[in-house]
């Protein structure tokens, strides 16, 4: 066991884990972020996407001890309240099914917007093909993204 | 329209010390109903078998009692009520409502059967409420009710004068709730038909804890089991000495063929998962696809299937053939992979205990639970938490049974999590099938008999006796064979309809090739068949499937050449719906490249196009995706694949277009959650028979040179 300290959506968290813990089951199970999904633990679906340092990453696969002294953003991170523009276009276009698949959709979608306003569809899907969902929104996640990327213009 | 209600239908009525209306009704039940007891919740609301509630604040509170899946339902019931009592959409407050079999019958997600099952009820508890503060208005301002109307949670007068519902609720409450009620016209519904987003959406995009993987409870254990790795072994011994030594483990405890292992935290019990040493014996076979294979075809080789369905003489319509077409279809076993893995909390209390998690049918669970432990159903309360998918997998209670007894083991709260591993491969799947068909046509190409032998596993009856073409054609026959597998077996959204309607849209199109029609006057003529001169029993309305095909080929401009695209036709009736489908292809470098799918549905009056489009959507693509790439194989009872490294779903870059379109009938609602997906399989091998000549006869597709993107 070994003390984490965590920067995590602008604020500190201590976790007194395991060295090879993933960041996904730290946030899961002792820091109650549960907005970010375990899907299948092995970064081939994606709910479980986190920002790294502004990367979009599989949490599931990232030892807690690689991301001790990185700046990490969780869904809760967005906004508390829905405002982040992709929260916002993922509302307006009314994207979810059973939802349990979009706090990863999002943080994907969310990391590609960061770093390049204007992305073609050929660069959505870049960035959105390792994010599964079952429910099959992926239409909507499509419309939803370029929304958010409009309003992020605005 | 004005229907009569019985007094037990809205029992109670009450106005709470802090004021407000509190109608009781019986969301679901038909005719009987047992009054409640009033129980206290909020401070401003009461609830007894309270389904509604109105606070002086002009908050309206409405419960929905089945369980959410992402098939929208706790939208689509609440807007029902709120359109009959023109209530403000945005001062509704939907809540989910827990097991209750007392208030509630039917809290089940599955069957596409919910709103068709409660929208009449739905909408006269709306219409009662208003109805009653009309007449509280009316009181107030001593005028007839006829000088009042309604709007968006006012009640006005014909003068210009006006009182909101709350404030008119404490009143309302004072007053008999009434024995007729009348309904809106539906032409004037000013919400149903309209998109409204879902309730949950603000909470799912801000991830809030709402599944029942995210459920947590004061000194709550983690713990994940390990069952036997192949259908067929039972445990024979295991050895847990180095797994209990490890951080954080509190227990490994063995019951029921399964070893638990139970810690403080997910991770630590996955690890120590990997250090108890297990040895599994053989209980029963231990089957491999390859045996499947072989099973099949003695089964359709054997003279011992059970006839389902008989029309007419089929041997004599064969032997009089101008020409007998033959094919057999087949389809592997799939699980059901829902983004959630399988879960569910339990804290067993010696004399009652307290469930929390996913389930489709909660009650069965309660039951199933209470029998286990020889209690009253009411001592097993299960709280209803958001469902991360389901498509079936969830109307089954094992996962929910065995968190129950861990808690009852170890005395301690639990939650139980299965590793997406555990998930797929310790499933309970849509089996595999073959269905061997045979027709017989005249001259002109008409259909003059038609037999279908369903060869399932664990399906019971693998067919579907009286889905159309049956019906239509004078000598039929419907026969299966089934085939008891250790392997378990359930409901997969659309059961048994989501091959079957592959295997029998494809093979009337190769039907229609051999008698040289196209396959949509094919389907026509057969309808108009059925309208003039049924054959025997007939379950399908002809007339709604021939406007659900109408209406597809002709925005899809079906027969009109379109240069370099291919169209596969497909249509299919199932919970009560009709959806016809044009799947599109390109020939690219001799490949079929899908580049767009169009959908014509008839599910009756939509509750919310939003979310109906979405739905369609959705199941268009799990279709496709399944249709695909969906295989799960065995060797030696033990599944393949068992994580999406292995086991391929369907992913964003692989969609076409699709473009939705609904039958504006007015007819009452029937269920969406699942008829959009059975016709697509057979759209897909339709057009790629179109595309490149070759007729696909087994899914997956990609597994035949298929590919998607
Ligand atoms: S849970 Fe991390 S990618 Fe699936
Ligand atoms: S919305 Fe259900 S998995 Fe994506």
């Amino acid at each position: 066991m070994a003390l984490f300290n965590l920067k995590i959506n602008g604020k500190t968290y201590k976790a007194d884990v395991d060295a090879n813990t993933p960041l996904l089951w730290v946030l899961r199970d002792h820091l109650d972020l549960v907005g970010t999904k375990y899907g299948c633990g092995m970064a081939m679906c994606g709910a479980c996407t986190v920002h790294v340092n502004g990367e979009a990453t599989r949490s599931c696969v990232v030892p807690v001890s690689n991301v001790s002294n990185a700046t990490i953003t969780t869904v809760e991170g967005l906004s508390e309240t829905g405002t982040h523009p992709v929260q916002e276009a993922w509302d307006e276009v009314d994207v979810p099914q059973c939802g349990y698949c979009q706090a990863g959709q999002m943080m994907t979608a969310s990391a590609l917007l960061a770093k390049n306003a204007n992305p073609s569809d050929k660069e959505i899907e870049e960035a959105m093909v390792g994010n599964i969902c079952r429910c099959g929104t992926y239409h909507r996640i499509h419309d939803a993204v370029k929304l958010a990327a409009a309003k992020m213009k605005k | 329209m004005s229907t009569n209600q019985s007094r037990r239908d809205f029992f109670k009525t009450s106005a709470t010390a802090a004021g407000g209306l509190v109608l009781g009704f019986g969301w679901f039940s038909s005719e009987a109903f047992e009054p409640g007891v009033l129980t206290k919740t909020a401070a401003d609301t009461i609830d007894f078998n309270a389904y509604l509630a109105i606070a002086p604040s002009g908050i309206i509170t409405i419960y929905s009692p089945n369980p959410e899946i992402g098939q929208g339902i706790k939208t689509a019931f609440p807007i029902i009520v709120a359109e009959e009592l023109d209530a403000d959409w945005s001062k509704v407050k939907v809540e989910q409502a827990p097991l209750d079999t007392k208030k509630f019958e039917r809290q089940v997600t599955g069957g596409s059967g919910a709103i068709r099952h409660s929208w009449e009820r739905l909408r006269k508890a709306g219409a009662t409420a208003r109805a009653m503060l009309m007449e509280a208005a009316a009181k107030k301002w001593s005028v007839p009710i006829s000088e009042c109307s309604t709007s968006k949670g006012f009640v006005m007068h014909s003068s210009g004068k006006k009182l909101s519902y709350g404030e008119l609720a404490t009143d309302a409450a004072q007053i008999a709730p009434p024995t007729t009620v009348k309904l809106k016209d539906k032409s004037n519904f000013t919400l149903i038909g309209t998109s409204v987003k879902g309730v949950d959406s603000k909470d799912i995009l801000t991830g809030k804890n709402l599944f029942g993987i995210d459920y947590k409870r004061e000194g709550m254990l983690n713990a994940m089991i390990q069952r036997p790795p192949a259908f067929g072994l039972k445990l024979k011994s295991f050895d847990a000495t180095e797994a209990k030594k490890m951080p954080g483990i509190t227990d490994v405890v063995s019951f029921g063929n399964k070893v638990a292992i139970v810690g403080k935290t997910t991770w630590e019990v996955m690890q120590a998962r990997k250090a108890v040493k297990i040895e599994w014996e053989k209980e029963k076979d231990l089957e491999s696809s390859a045996d499947h294979d072989r099973i099949f075809k003695e089964m359709l080789n054997s003279t011992t299937a059970t006839v389902h369905r008989k029309d007419g003489d089929i041997e004599a319509a064969f032997k009089n053939a101008y020409k007998v077409i033959e094919a057999e279809y087949q389809c592997p076993f799939l699980p059901h992979s829902p983004m959630e893995p399988m879960n569910f909390f339990a804290h067993f209390k010696g004399d009652s205990i307290e469930m929390a998690g996913p389930s489709q049918t909660p009650q069965s669970a309660q039951n199933q639970i209470a029998k286990m432990f020889n209690m009253a159903p009411e001592k097993v309360t299960i709280e209803l938490t958001r469902m991360g998918g389901g498509f079936g997998r969830r109307l089954n209670t094992d996962y929910a049974v065995e968190a129950a007894e861990l808690s009852s083991i170890i005395k301690a709260p639990v939650k139980v999590t299965w590793s997406r591993e555990d998930d797929t491969a310790g499933g309970i799947y849509r089996p595999a099938v073959r269905y061997r068909f045979k027709a017989s046509i005249d001259k002109a190409g008409n259909i003059t008999g038609y037999m279908l032998h369903g060869a399932g596993m664990n399906a019971g009856n693998a067919t579907r006796p009286d889905n159309f073409p049956v019906g239509a054609i004078e000598n039929t026959l419907i026969q299966s064979n089934d085939h008891k597998s250790p392997i378990t077996t359930g409901p997969w959204r659309a059961p048994i309809t989501n091959f079957l309607a592959y295997a029998e849209q494809a093979f009337l199109d190769e039907v229609a090739m051999a008698g040289g029609k196209d396959p949509i006057q094919l389907r026509m003529e057969l309808l108009d068949k059925s309208i003039k001169s049924p054959v025997g029993k007939i379950t399908y309305e002809p007339e709604r499937f021939r406007e659900a095909i109408k209406l597809v080929a002709d925005k899809a401009g079906w027969g009109k050449k379109k240069k370099g695209v291919y169209q596969g036709f497909s249509v299919y009736f199932s919970h009560n719906s009709y959806v016809a489908q044009i799947a599109e292809m390109a020939n690219v470098k001799g490949k079929p490249v899908l580049k767009k799918v169009y959908a014509s549905v008839d599910c009756g009056i939509v509750i919310n196009e939003s979310s109906a489009q979405n739905q369609v959507y959705g199941a268009i693509v799990d279709g496709l995706g399944h249709a695909m790439y969906g295989n799960l194989t065995f060797k030696d009872g033990a599944p393949q694949q068992d994580n999406f490294n292995k086991y391929r779903l369907i992913r964003y870059n692989e969609v076409p277009d699709i473009e939705v379109h609904f039958v504006k009938n007015g007819i009452d609602p029937t269920g969406l959650g699942e008829p959009a997906l059975p016709p697509t399989g057979g759209a897909i091998a339709n057009a790629i028979f179109k595309t490149t000549g070759k007729r696909l006869y087994n899914q997956p597709f990609s597994e035949q040179g298929a590919t998607l993107g």
